[in-house]
């Protein structure tokens, strides 16, 4: 994000508050020292004077400066939404991440003939606005796709119809975000090209994912259609089809279903 | 977050870049998994992977509390065993892997343990087609990864990219990519220091560390 810069005229390191997107990268990545601050400043004063390149590790904090804010809403939905090892249930949220198709082969929240989308926002590692993602959400709403309802912005709307986010996070920038929908295959076209559409309006990134299940093995359906469509992809999240239920009140209610 | 999804190159600079990854899914097969979970990772320490990740942390992480010597000498070796014991709660646990042969080695010791959790493959689209064949599986579902929408130009260059976009989560921004290729392109750093630092910054153990140091180096001989 770069939010973090030596001001001039304090000559001392200061976090652009609004650029933070309270990821956690600049206290939970680095390693500290703890040494004292008066040493390491006149160590650089002295090896700038000299012109000496000053070379430390870079991902080690000399003196142990940084310390996460306690945060409350809406700003704690920075964090919610860039630090990945950070959960709260404080806000009503399921956690940040979302299962997608990683576990498909249990969920089937993608069936035969459905292709779900994964559209992120900000990444990678430029950052978006709750206002930016709004603009998709209801220009989406506008086509009449259906919002994935365990996905994280999905728990943030207050009505899925109009793709409304809730007012009080709008301004609040976090480091990425995924919308996720799902739709036939005949839509792909189109929303794909929506999504484009919208970017142009955004100031941001956008990564999309896009998914389908196979038949035997095999995806004889979308790969065939993105390269029609001129999209190009070389990489891809496989679900090896390994999974099954398990859980025992699951495999009961399946039972009493099946009767 | 598709934190292994989106990686930047062409299919071919996926050859030594294969992520297998376990992920139970809540309410179906979460219970009781942890135990899996854990062998899951042993399995895949077996066969010499070049990262590993339990969500929270990686096989090197950061350290507080280090005295000046660090400077010189920073501990880099990968602890498997702490991100198997550190698994503590229902979640994604993944390996990384640098050839075919131990992506496949351990796929296979995979299907044959049943653990009934869901098993993904990240890597280029053929590399994990082959992978199933091999193993005599069929793909359930497959999500493909489309090229950045960047209508405003905010990306750096494509040797930044693959490098940062090593961490899906963003843990390792292009300003710290950028530095590490800097520090080796002006031999100030060594290709394997520099990925030692990039990968200490992703928490979840994800970021292929031999990619990383092949990328580096040829980044190293051509700036574009």
């Amino acid at each position: 994000m770069g939010a973090i810069y030596v001001d001039p005229a304090k000559n001392r390191a200061v976090i652009n508050d609004d650029a933070c997107v309270e990821c956690g990268a600049c206290y939970r990545g680095m390693s500290t020292e703890n040494l004292n601050p008066v040493m390491v400043r006149t160590i650089r004063k002295v090896a700038r004077f000299f012109r000496f390149r000053f070379e430390p590790e870079p991902d080690v904090c000399p003196t142990g400066a940084i310390e996460m804010n306690e945060l409350e809403m809406p700003r704690l939905i920075r964090q919610i939404f860039s630090d990945p090892v950070v959960e709260h249930k404080s806000t009503g949220i399921k956690g940040r991440g979302t299962e997608e198709v990683k576990t498909n082969d249990v969920s089937l929240r993608v069936n035969a003939g459905e292709v779900g989308y994964t559209i992120e926002f900000g990444r990678p590692g430029v950052g978006v606005r709750f206002s930016d993602i709004q603009e998709m959400t209801w220009t989406l709403a506008k086509e009449g796709v259906a919002f994935e309802r365990n996905n994280p912005i999905t728990h943030l709307m207050t009505d899925t119809r109009s793709g409304d986010l809730r007012t009080d996070i709008l301004n609040e920038k976090i480091l990425s975000a995924i919308v996720e929908i799902k739709t036939p295959i005949d839509r792909v076209e189109r929303i794909l090209g929506v999504v484009e559409e919208v970017n142009e309006r955004i100031d941001t990134v956008i990564a999309v994912g896009i998914s389908t299940r196979c038949e035997d093995g095999e995806d004889k359906t979308l790969g065939p259609l993105l390269d029609d469509l001129g999209y190009y992809y070389a990489r891809a999240k496989t679900n090896m089809g390994l999974g099954r239920i398990t859980n025992k009140i699951e495999l009961k209610r399946i039972e009493t279903v099946a009767r | 977050m598709t934190n292994t999804l989106h990686r930047y190159g062409h299919s071919d600079s996926f050859r030594d870049d294969y992520i297998i990854f376990a992920i139970p899914s809540k309410g179906k097969n979460d219970e009781d998994c942890i135990p899996k979970l854990k062998q899951f990772l042993r399995i895949c320490a077996k066969y010499g992977p070049s990262n590993m990740g339990n969500g929270n942390r990686g096989s090197i992480a950061p350290e507080k509390g280090l005295g000046p010597a660090a400077h010189w000498k920073r501990n880099a070796a990968p602890d498997w065993e702490k991100v198997i014991e550190g698994v503590s709660k229902p979640g994604t646990v993944s390996a990384v892997f640098a050839s075919e042969e131990q992506a496949l080695g351990c796929l296979k010791e995979v299907v044959e343990a049943d653990f009934g959790i869901s098993v993904n493959m990240s890597t280029s689209v053929e590399n994990a087609q082959r992978a199933a064949e091999n193993c005599g599986i069929k793909r359930h579902s497959v999500e493909y990864a489309l090229a950045f929408n960047d209508p405003h130009d905010h990306l750096p260059n494509s040797q930044i990219l693959g490098l940062s976009t090593m961490c899906g989560h963003g843990m390792v921004s292009f300003n710290m990519a950028r530095k590490m290729l800097d520090m080796v392109r002006e031999g100030r750093r060594t290709p394997q220091q520099a990925v030692t630092t990039l990968m200490r910054l992703c928490p979840c153990g994800v970021y292929n560390p031999e990619r990383a140091k092949r990328l580096l180096e040829e980044a190293s001989r051509e700036q574009r």
